[in-house]
Parts: C-alpha cells; structure tokens; sequence
C-alpha cells in the first residue's frame, strides 16, 4: 500500500525540491531540512534491536506498529562524534523504495515553508561527507538549512556496505 | 474423480461460457480478428485437452468446429448465422458429452457423425443440411456459476491461478455422481463448485493474516501481564478466531503433495523401458498437504530424484538377481508430518552410491586431493553427490548424467528453508531424506539470548538444546582456542555467537551456557548462547536491502512483546564457522570454496617464529608436524639435532640467533627427503588456511619468497628451500645429483610464486632444476643447445600458453623427444584430451606433490623403456 502512495509522492518531492515544505531536523546544532513529503511519521526515542554485522550508520530496527523499519543513525552518517549518553533522540521515518528508514536525529523542529530565492547550490568546500547527502543549502534568517537527499543518503550506506 | 479430470472440466466449462459470448460478440462483428483469433484458440484448446486426456468423442467434435473457425480466420469462409449456429451447436454437442463425462467420467456412447459431416460440408464449402435439433445444453445450470470467474480464468494462463476446491468435494462428488447419473445435471457440478483466484490474492491475504497472528500474540502478551481484565473473554475469542482463520487461510494454499508426484508413475514407466529395467514405483502419503509455494519448489528436485534412482541406483535385473534381490527394483516415495514439517523420503533398493566412482570423480575433478579423500568418513565421501558439475554416470544417457543434478536440488530445498540428508548403503540402497517447513510464511523458532540480545533460531535446523556448566558433565573443552563438546562420545564444534556477530563486551564468565545443537546437511555444530527463551511462532520477513548482505540473518521478524529480533542463518552460520574450523564441515567448505571459485588455492601453513607476524610456508612441502622435547636436542657438528626415528635430523631456526630454550616442549615441521628429514623449529602452529595466494617478491632477505595476504593478514612465505640448504649443504649441490645421476627438469611457469614452490619440491627429489618464466625463455634454452630430461610446463601462461609451446617443442625443435608434462589447476577430462593431443606426455594437478613425482618418475622410466 505505501508502494502506490510512495511514488507520486517522490515525484511531486522532486519537482518542488527548490521551493518547497521540509521538516526541520537539527543534529550537532545544525540545521537540515528533509522534503515533508517523503517523511511518513515522527517517533520519539524508540527501543532498538542492534543489528550485528551490519555497516556502522545502521543502528539496529525498529517495530513502527508491525513493520520493521532500520534505523540510520544520522550522526554517523556524516562523521559526526555521538550524542552525549542519557539524552533522548528523536527519529524521522522515511519511504525509500518501498521500505521505510527511520533517520535519528537530536531533535525534529517545526515544518518550515521556504521559498526558492533563498535556495543556493552547495558550497564547493562543503566537506564530502556532507556534499554527498546535501541536496543545496536555504538561506534562513541567523541559519542555514541543509536539505537532505534521503536517496543518496541510504544508497550511500550501501555503498560503504559493500566497501 | 482424477484431479485431471475435474480441472478439464472446469476448465473447459469456463471456456465454453466465454465461446458462447464471443459467438454471439463475432456475429455482430464479423470482421473483428481479434475476437475470431481468440474464439480459434480457445477452440484448440479444447481440442487439445481432450486430445490429451483420451476423449476421442469430444476431440472430434471440437476439431470439425475447429477447423470451420480456420476457414473463417483464414477469409476462405464468411462469418454466416448458419456458420455461427453450427459452432454454437457443435459447443452444445461438447456440453452434453461434459454433462455425462462429469457424472460418469466416461465419455457417454454416441455418434456425432451427422454433427461432423455438417461442419466439414461447411469447411469445405459446399452448402450445408438444414440442422437438425441440437441435444439440449444439459450443463447449463454450471455456466452460470463459472460465468463470473471466467474472465480471470480467460486472461491469466492456467499456471497463474490455482484452484481452491472445497473440502471433501473431491470424495463425495464422485461416489455420488457416479451412483446417480441420471440426476447429474441437476446436482451442483464441479465446476460450480469451485471457483478460480489469483494467487496474488491468496498470497495478500496470508500476509494479511500473519499480521493478524502478529498482533494477536502481541495482545496476549500484554493480556498476560494484567490480572482480571475484562479483555479476557473477547480477546480469547479473537485469538480463537485468529488460529482459525490463519488455518483456513493456510489451507486454502494447501495442495496434497501427490500432485507433484502425479507425472512419476509414467516417468519411472518410460525409464523402465528405456533403461530395460523392472521398476515399481510406490508412493505414500500422497495426501499429505503443504503449502503450493513450497510443493512447486520442490516438484523439479522429486522428479529429478528419482529419476537418478531409476538410472544410478536401480540396478539391471539381470545384476539384481545375481545379488540374490528380486528382478524388480522398487523407488519408494513416502511422505508425512513431523512436528511442523513435512518429510519426504525418497528411496530405493539398489545399489547404494558407489564410493570408489566418487572418491575417482572428486578427485579427477580437483574437489579434494588424495589426503583429503583419505581423511574422510563414508558420509563425508557420499556429500560429493551435492556439488555442482558432480555426476557419476560414466556415460551420458538421455536420462540423466549431464552433471547438473543433485547440487541444483540440495540448493533448492535450502532456498525454501529444507534440509536434504542421504543414507546409503552398498548393495542396499539409497535414500534421501528430505524434511521441508510447512509453510513458508510463519515458522516456528527457538528464541535465544546472547549477550543482551535476543536471536531466533528456526526450529527446523534445531536438533537438541544442551546445558553445558563448568562442573557438569557438558562440559566446554578447548582446542587452541577452539570451544568444542564432548557430546556421547562425539566431538562437536561449537561456534560462539558473540564471536561470530561480533556482539563484543566479553561477558563475564558466567558459570552456565547453553548450546544449540543444530544441523545443516550431516555437518552437526553447536551454537553457544548465553539463555535459551520459547519457542515462537514466527512471520519470516526479508531483511532491509542495506541489510542484505549479511548471511548470518536469513530474515527478521516482530515478537509476541512488539521487539524486532533478527533470525539467524544456520546456513550461513555454517559456512561462517566452516572456514574458521577445519573439521568435517570445514573440510568440506573448503573444498567447496576452491570449487566454485575456480581460482588457484594452495593450502599453508600458518605459524609463528621469530618475531611476532604469522609466517606460512606451503602444506605441500611439509612432511610431518611434531613436537620436540628440548632437552632431548643434542649438538652435532656445532649444529643443533635431535634424534627422530632412530635418525638424526637436524633442527634449523627461522632466526639465526635464535637460541633454542633448555627446556619443554616445542614444534617443528619436518621437510622430508626420502631418508633425510630436517625440522625447521617454530614457536607455534598457528593455523592451515587454504587461500588464492598473490606473493608479493620482495625477497632480499634470505629464506623468503616474499610477503602475502593470507586470512586477512600480512604474511611472510618463507622459503623452504633456503633452510633445506642450512641443514644440509650438499642438498642441492653437484655431487648429490650426480649420485643419483640427477635428471635434469626444465619448469616453465609464469608464476614466480610456483617457479619458488617446485624448485625446491623438486631439488629434494633429486632433479636439476632450471626454471624459467615463459615458453619464449624456454624455447630461447633450447636454442641455445641446453637439454632436458623432462620439462614441466603450465598451461595457462601470458603470451605461448602451454598448448601452443607443447605443440611447438612436438613440432620441430631438438626437444620434440623430450617429455612434457602439464601441470595445471584445470584438470578435467576435456582438458586432459586437449593436453594429449598437444603433445603431453601427462597432466598433473597443481598442488598435488605427490602426483607430480610420481608422474616425472613414471614419464622418466617410460622414456627410458622407450630409447
């Protein structure tokens, strides 16, 4: 069921990804923006089953009322060190190719509505780390918003997977 | 009544349905052709069925309409309401023979010639008798019931659906109808009875249903835990309801496995005859049901079953009667329910496998070399049968013997979660023991525990559960490392989860585990856990696809509690722990690596001497291991020796400044030369590894080939040669080959890694060794006027390959008489062929020592014979 709603969804995510609704997610004080329409639910801290083996980014699974969704932690995704024991962390689920992921983030902000004159391309000096998932960069009064391109950011840990 | 039968008739009364509107539909358009074509085919259909199932009447009629409907496709004949009628009449004809079929399940009496003159008067033109009455249509009543699946049944070929018959359908119809035939029309007929659904539908609503089952064991959880809840009675109800709904649901996918085997008794008939043997075929349990998703997986590996037991295992009456058994061979099918799977036994009373033929085949295959085949049990030996390209059969028979067999089937039926076991014994028979889960979708699984997290285990593979604690009689032992149990009076391995998933945090030494004893094939392991929880009923769901890599897991699923947990692999757990120890499964992976991979493997020997970095040296130069007491070490000559096997050997140190201790114990390999041994001294064996080795040379240190990879770690290979030489000077000097009148060996081989390996293998048995790096350079020695008693050559090399230099020394050089023989980690009987008519004189196998001087002494003494 989420197969026929996924992909007109993507579609419209994709031709208004230059102007458009994003959730707002902060990790380690940044701001990253994810296009609200690929974004299926918000979960607070949720109980995790490890999964062993698996590539680093991949923090276990999680029961999300009877599917299983894998959780990607963000943090390591982009290098970043990880949060501080104790505190909670929040996750944002995502529809990428018919299976859902569950991105943990610090914390889930409000949905922001941002017009396409404040959109720019990513700086050339971005690190890579971050140019490989960033989808462009919004102009905000006193921030910057990063738009997460969820696609490159899972296909990218299969890649590191089977590295 | 035969299931043939009674889906013929739905079938054709389905179609007949859809002809009467498609006649009425080209009446109005005749010159549709899309109608026409499809009107022609569902025709032929019929036809053919009938043709098919022996029912001469209704075959007839439908061919004349058939071939009136060709006329009109073709444009030789226009599409007239006389035409039409007369169609429409030869259907009724069809229905009336079907009615009678139905209840009686033969073809009524009766002649339709009348019927069929008309038809083929209108096929061939010629203006046709006015029609006479049409019988009336007696199977009226079931069109109407098959009306609305028709369309379905219409679009989606006849492998697409499958048909859920109501219970008990299958036995009361018959007797019934067959008691009253007269009132056969006015029952409910088969067809009416039974409806056609996708199975896409079928399969939708079994996940539906497992969902259901998930949620339900998660209510009861949660019920558990709270006392006198007014939940109580309801929720009982919906669990009641739910088991029963997931068994109709279940059963709606069910199909007696006898319908896999229908197609056997006219299989082992036709082999009877071809092979001119007496075979029976008896089948038990055919009733017994599973699930359609697995009975078509395993309708392809029964037939070729048992196939291979009418040609490889049933022997000619005439040898069966020499061996005191009755003329006629008998293949026994037998299946049934154990505990939540279905076994199925395929079995036979012939000759058993033959032993010797596999242990040849294997061998002439490069599956295992000598030693191996010698180390291993009979069971290990008969395991050969499971692996690709494998087949005994000498000669290639229509029925079977192309080498595509058993691998394809053990492969299979551990797709579907299966296990296949073979027993046999000589002159008694085979059998194969197949036990496969029920369904696909929920399994049963044992739930256990190691270091804080929680695995399933499906229960299939799951033999015995043992309690091990240090003070009990279970009792873990270590071999270096290696956690094995003493399990009544067998030696089973153990493999520690927390090591193979790496869970980490060493926990501490709690004074109790457990282990579950599971299998895979005949290989029997341990997997050490810390607890072992229930079983469960589980949904198998795949794993994410970032997630699919990992072999331990063959899916996860959701528990009673809401938690996700990961199912574990005892297929991959077993491959994973294989390699790790070299038991009798590990042999096996082994060798089924080096199979598959095809790349050139060579064993080594791992261990540990002066300094801390592994060091390896190739298993085919090693004689012996042993240990030596230190202080039995004498001094001779200023040099260390001991005395081993009323000998003196002389003890060689990686390190020259290594000062051996006083006193304990320490290893030594033992290189070997017919009468004189020497032991190289090493702090500890490490290991035997089987590995595709890439020596990188960078040997400016005496005694190295060079470093490698070997098991993830760099490796020095050390040279073996250079401390043969250290014990004994004269080892490859002048003098002791001219003793033995030393034969001199040319070896050409583009690999320096070899070219290292054979020099010495070759210099300790008592040959001249010139080695050289391509047939160019050796074809440059003979030139330049060097002879050779013999010359070694591999086949696969850069520029001349081995083929081509064979074919050129044969040709026309001063060497066209000196022998060449092959050596090649290719030795397959088409390869050995290509290398006789090259010009070898022989073809050895790569790493098989033994081989290669048996075969340079032999090819010698036949050189001699002949000069």
């Amino acid at each position: 069921m989420t197969h026929d709603l996924a992909d007109p969804r993507r579609t419209k995510a994709a031709n208004s990804s230059e102007g458009s609704d994003f959730v707002s997610i902060v990790i380690a004080d940044q701001l990253f923006g994810i296009p609200v329409l690929q974004v299926q639910d918000v979960l607070g801290p949720q109980r995790i089953t490890r999964v062993p083996l698996a590539p680093p980014e991949v923090a276990g699974s999680l029961n999300l009322r009877g599917r299983i969704v894998t959780a990607i932690d963000i943090r390591t995704r982009l290098g970043l060190p990880e949060l501080a024991d104790g505190k909670s962390r929040m996750s944002v689920v995502v529809d990428h190719g018919g299976e859902l992921y569950s991105l943990m983030v610090d914390q889930v902000g409000e949905v922001l509505s941002l017009s396409p004159s404040a959109f720019e391309r990513n700086p050339a000096t971005l690190d890579p780390r971050w140019r490989e998932v960033s989808a462009g960069i919004y102009r905000l009064d006193g921030s910057l918003l990063v738009v997460l391109d969820v696609a490159r950011l899972l296909l990218l840990t299969s890649r590191a997977e089977a590295a | 009544m035969d299931d043939l039968l009674s889906e013929f008739l739905t079938e054709t009364t389905e179609n007949l349905s859809v002809l009467d509107l498609e006649l009425v539909k080209l009446e109005q358009n005749p010159d549709d052709p899309a109608l026409l074509g499809n009107i022609f085919r569902l025709v032929h259909t019929i036809k053919g069925t009938c043709g098919f199932l022996g029912l001469p009447r209704l075959e007839s009629v439908a061919h004349a309409a058939e071939n009136v409907l060709g006329k009109i496709r073709d444009g030789e004949l226009g599409v007239s309401a006389q035409a039409i009628s007369l169609i429409l009449e030869s259907l009724d004809r069809v229905k009336t023979i079907m009615a009678a079929l139905e209840a009686t399940e033969t073809e009524p009496a009766g002649d339709d010639a009348d019927l069929i003159g008309r038809l083929n008067d209108l096929a061939a033109g010629r203006a046709a008798a006015p029609a006479s009455a049409a019988p009336p249509a007696a199977a009226a009543p079931s069109e109407a019931a098959a009306a609305p699946a028709a369309d379905i049944a219409a679009a989606a070929p006849a492998a697409e659906s499958i048909e859920s018959e109501l219970p008990n359908e299958e036995s009361e119809e018959a007797p019934a109808g067959a008691a009253r035939p007269s009132e056969a029309g006015k029952e409910p007929s088969v067809a009416g009875q039974t409806i056609r659904v996708n199975v896409d539908l079928l399969e939708n609503l079994m996940t539906m249903v497992s969902e259901l089952v998930l949620t339900r064991n998660q209510l009861m959880q949660i019920l558990r835990s709270q006392k006198d809840s007014e939940f109580t009675a309801p929720l009982q109800r919906l669990s009641h309801v739910t088991t029963e709904l997931q068994e109709g649901v279940m059963k709606t996918r069910m199909q007696p496995i006898g319908n896999a085997w229908a197609k056997l008794p006219r299989l082992v008939r036709d082999l009877a005859l071809e092979l001119g043997k007496k075979l029976d075929l008896r089948m038990l349990g055919a009733e017994t049901e599973l699930d359609r998703q697995v009975l078509e997986m395993i309708k392809d590996p029964l037939t070729h079953m048992v196939r291979n037991s009418a040609d490889h295992g049933i022997e000619t009456p005439a040898e069966r009667l020499k061996a005191g058994k009755p003329e006629q061979g008998t293949i026994t099918l037998n299946a049934y329910h154990e505990g939540g799977h279905i076994v199925i036994e395929i079995s036979d009373d012939g000759r058993g496998l033959a032993l010797d033929k596999i242990r040849k085949k294997a061998l002439s295959a490069g599956l295992a070399t000598e030693a191996e085949l010698a180390a291993m049990t009979d069971q290990q030996i008969q395991q050969f049968i499971f692996r690709a390209g494998f087949s005994t059969a000498s000669q290639v028979t229509s029925v079977s013997g192309r080498g595509v067999g058993m691998d394809v089937v053990r492969t299979n039926i551990e797709k579907i979660g299966g296990t296949i076991e073979l027993k046999s014994v000589a002159g008694k028979g085979s059998s194969f023991i197949i036990k496969i889960p029920l369904t696909l979708a929920i399994v049963s699984a044992l739930i256990v525990e190691c270091a804080g997290e929680r695995f399933a285990i499906p229960q299939i593979s799951v033999v015995e559960l043992v309690r091990a604690a240090e003070n009990s009689e279970n009792r873990i032992e270590r071999l270096h490392d290696t956690p094995v149990l003493r399990l009544r009076n067998r030696l089973l391995p153990l493999v520690s989860l927390q090591d193979l998933l790496r869970l980490g945090a060493p926990r501490e030494a709690s004074s109790e585990t457990f282990i579950v004893v599971a299998q895979v094939g005949t290989y029997s392991f341990g997997i050490i856990v810390d607890r072992v929880f229930d079983t469960e009923e589980i949904v198998v769901k795949p794993v994410a696809p970032i997630l699919r890599d990992i072999t331990m897991f063959s899916g996860n699923t959701i528990l009673g509690d809401g938690s996700v947990i990961m199912i574990l692999d005892p297929n991959g757990i077993a491959a994973a722990s294989g390699e790790k120890t070299v038991e009798e499964g590990g042999v096996r992976e082994q060798v089924a690596a080096r199979a598959e991979k095809g790349g050139e493997k060579t064993s080594l020997l791992l261990f540990r001497a002066g300094g801390e970095g592994p060091k390896a040296v190739p298993l085919a130069l090693v004689a012996r291991l042993e240990e030596v007491e230190l202080q039995k070490i004498e001094e001779s000559n200023g040099k260390p020796v001991v005395q081993y096997r009323g000998k003196l050997m002389p003890l060689v140190t990686i390190d020259p400044g290594y000062r051996l201790g006083k006193e304990g114990r320490q290893p030594v390999l033992v290189f070997a030369d017919g009468e004189r041994n020497m032991g190289l001294v090493v702090d500890e064996i490490l290991d035997i590894v089987e590995e595709q080795l890439t020596v990188e040379l960078a040997a400016e240190r005496q005694g190295y080939i060079g470093s490698a990879i070997v098991a993830g770690k760099a490796t020095d290979v050390i040279d073996a040669g250079y401390f043969l030489t250290l014990a004994f000077e004269d080892w490859f000097s002048p003098e002791a080959e001219a003793e033995d009148g030393g034969k001199r060996v040319l070896v050409v081989d583009d690999s320096p890694f070899f070219r290292n390996l054979l020099a010495p293998l070759l210099s300790v048995a008592g040959y001249r060794v010139t080695t050289v790096e391509s047939a160019d350079r050796a074809l440059g020695l003979c030139e330049a006027g060097e002879d050779f008693d013999v010359i070694i050559s591999d086949i696969e090399m850069p520029g001349m390959n081995g083929f081509q230099f064979a074919e050129t020394v044969r040709g026309s050089t001063r060497w066209q008489n000196t022998p060449i023989v092959a050596l090649s980690s290719h030795t397959t009987p088409k390869d050995l062929h290509r290398g006789r008519e090259a010009g070898f004189a022989d073809y050895v196998a790569k790493f098989d020592r033994d081989a290669l001087l048996n075969t340079l002494s032999e090819t010698l003494s036949l050189q001699k014979g002949a000069a």
